[in-house]
């Protein structure tokens, strides 16, 4: 057991070092190179040649790629070519900022789909359950923005309850950072919520149709009791991946919600530096997202594989 | 009415309803169009009014006016992107299937690789290099998006390679392009159908997305989420000009994927194919 969990951190290992030559080698595949994309017009042959030592394009490209791998490990991502900062020090309360709003997401978030997703269950085919059917398919067919516009209508302008923008600094307090997140942490979790349900809803369902829960019914069991004891109990690991995947979801909703509430994390920290065009700054940050990506889906199959006996044996 | 010899549920025909008007929008709209493209006509987020339906843009540009044309640009980036993205996934899917082998190994240990990496994050990382203009937009798109054909498209190969009449044209010593367009592809049409829908939503919304953060479509074009993008000050004032391109992607999404639901429920995808979104 704890050696097949093993594997399959180290397997998560090896995909982030894959993922960590791939950042790279996109960024590396530019016509020309960052140094006269940066410097454009003004480039003359020999300013050109000093800002290509100084960003260590003379070197070959693998040992570029183990100096910035190395300098990573170390905590250290570089400059930004635009503003000239260590880029770590940007990156880091940003990224807690970041973590802090998907957290919150996922507090409100996780319960309410995974309760929603077995009462739709429970109720199959009745009005609750329709209900829930027709409100996820719109919420997964419509953009993050709208959704976000939506409750800005709504709860900033004509009720004004909440602030439009969630302008967040290090010296505020928790209880007003909860306030002035609420609504993009809300908006998140309407996003990700409709997933949540449907696979949660899904799951149980289709340990429904087994034969041990029909026994149940022929019993005489009521339908919640059968849900509630018989199913949950086996459905509970897809409901575990199923919960941490969307988890990984939240990852990429986290880049548009954070621009339209000028929210000051990761994700509009990168768009910003791809519409300057400054390639560490977006190595950083898509290594981070990716990090984030992959952590949460290795920690989906060893809790699935925890839940689950039978993933235990070798396949 | 009959389609392919199927009744449409009433859900099924308002999605019909909903894609062929904006598919006529795309085509014709500009013909009839009140304004051009970017002539300036009113004050800024005017109110609606006879002359201007939906009121006016930031920048005094008719809304509606912006809106046909927007439809014109990011209904055909989506759909080139998905025609792109289908040849790439299509034509690689079906190789691994057939060739097997180390080919199979190499492009599906690839796709796990770039499926590893969100996938907006991907798009950033490569516009952010390459700058954004639309062909490196629809490229950057697809081929991102092909990954996901590829692994669909693979494993309807797979299940149809190992059949006789695959392995009789093999035998008779036919090559590998002809296998895949001759036998393969015929036999796995009605999945990859119901999937181009989806795959042209997501798409639709990937560029949308991307337009909405402005690193998309770059003005002067104008397209539903870069329009969303511009007018999004006017929500503080409690305007809606922002809402309108917003509701034009949700109808249209939405009206798609009622009729993907729809081809989905005819014809059953057979076991193995099941792709994840």
């Amino acid at each position: 057991m704890l050696r097949l969990i093993a594997t399959r951190f180290a397997l998560g290992l090896l995909t982030l070092l894959a993922v960590s030559v791939l950042i790279f080698i996109c960024t590396q595949i530019l016509p020309g190179d960052v140094a006269s994309a940066v410097l454009g017009q003004q480039a003359t042959p020999e300013s050109l040649k000093v800002f290509r030592a100084e960003l260590g394009l003379d070197k070959p490209a693998y040992l570029r790629y183990l100096q910035w791998l190395l300098g990573v490990l170390h905590g250290d991502f570089g400059k930004s070519l635009t503003n000239g900062r260590v880029i770590i020090d940007e990156l880091a309360p940003r990224f807690i900022n970041t973590l802090f709003l998907a957290s919150y997401a996922a507090v409100i978030a996780v319960p309410l789909a995974v309760g929603l997703g077995i009462l739709s269950a429970i109720r199959e085919g009745r009005l609750t359950d329709r209900l829930a059917n027709i409100l996820t398919l719109i919420a997964i067919s419509v953009p993050e923005f709208f959704v976000a516009y939506i409750l800005i209508i709504v709860f900033a302008i004509k009720l004004a309850w909440f602030p439009s923008l969630a302008t967040v600094d290090s010296d505020m307090g928790l209880g007003m950072r909860t306030y002035v997140a609420f609504l993009p942490a809300l908006t998140l979790t309407l996003v990700v919520m409709a997933h949540m349900l449907r696979m949660t809803r899904n799951s149980v369902l289709s340990i429904m149709s087994t034969p041990y829960i029909e026994m149940a019914f022929l019993k005489g069991l009521t339908r919640s009791r059968v849900v509630a004891w018989h199913a949950l109990p086996n459905a509970l690991g897809p409901i575990v991946s199923v919960v941490a995947l969307n988890l990984a979801y939240l990852v990429v909703g986290v880049v548009v919600v954070e621009n339209v509430f000028v929210y000051p994390g990761v994700g509009q920290y990168m768009v910003d530096a791809v519409a300057k065009r400054d390639v560490p700054v977006i190595q950083a940050c898509g290594l981070v997202f990716a990090a984030v990506f992959v952590t949460l889906n290795t920690v989906a199959d060893i809790l699935a594989m925890l839940a689950n006996p039978r993933l235990r044996r070798r396949r | 009415m009959t389609i392919f010899g199927h009744r449409p549920p009433l859900t099924a025909r308002i999605g019909l309803i909903v894609v062929a008007f904006y598919l006529l929008v795309a085509l014709i709209g500009p013909w009839f169009a009140p304004y051009a493209q970017s002539q300036s006509v009113g004050d800024t987020w005017a109110p609606s009014s006879a002359q201007m339906w939906l009121g006016a843009d930031q920048i005094g540009r008719d809304m509606l006016t912006r809106l046909i044309y927007g439809a014109r640009t990011t209904i055909g980036i989506a759909a080139a992107t998905t025609v792109l993205s289908f040849f790439i996934g299509i034509t690689l899917g079906f190789t691994a299937a057939v060739l097997a082998g180390w080919v199979d190994v190499v492009l599906s240990r690839l796709v796990d690789v770039i499926l590893s990496i969100p996938q907006l994050i991907l798009a950033l990382i490569i516009l952010g290099v390459f700058g954004s203009s639309i062909p490196v937009l629809i490229f950057t798109i697809a081929i991102i998006d092909s990954t996901k054909v590829f692994r669909l498209a693979r494993a309807l190969g797979m299940n149809l390679a190992v059949l006789d009449y695959v392995e009789v044209a093999r035998m008779r010593g036919e090559g590998l392009w002809w296998i895949i367009r001759s036998e393969i592809l015929p036999n796995a049409m009605a999945p990859l159908i119901s999937e181009f829908g989806l795959r042209f939503c997501f798409n639709f919304l990937f560029v949308a997305a991307l337009s909405f953060l402005g690193i998309g479509v770059q003005p002067p074009f104008a397209d539903w989420g870069g329009m969303v993008r511009e007018n999004s000050a006017a929500i503080n004032f409690g305007l809606f000009a922002p809402l309108y391109p917003a509701i034009a992607i949700a109808s249209l999404t939405v009206g798609v994927n009622l009729v993907v639901d729809w081809l989905l429920s005819i014809d059953a995808r057979p076991s193995g194919s099941q792709a994840e979104m």
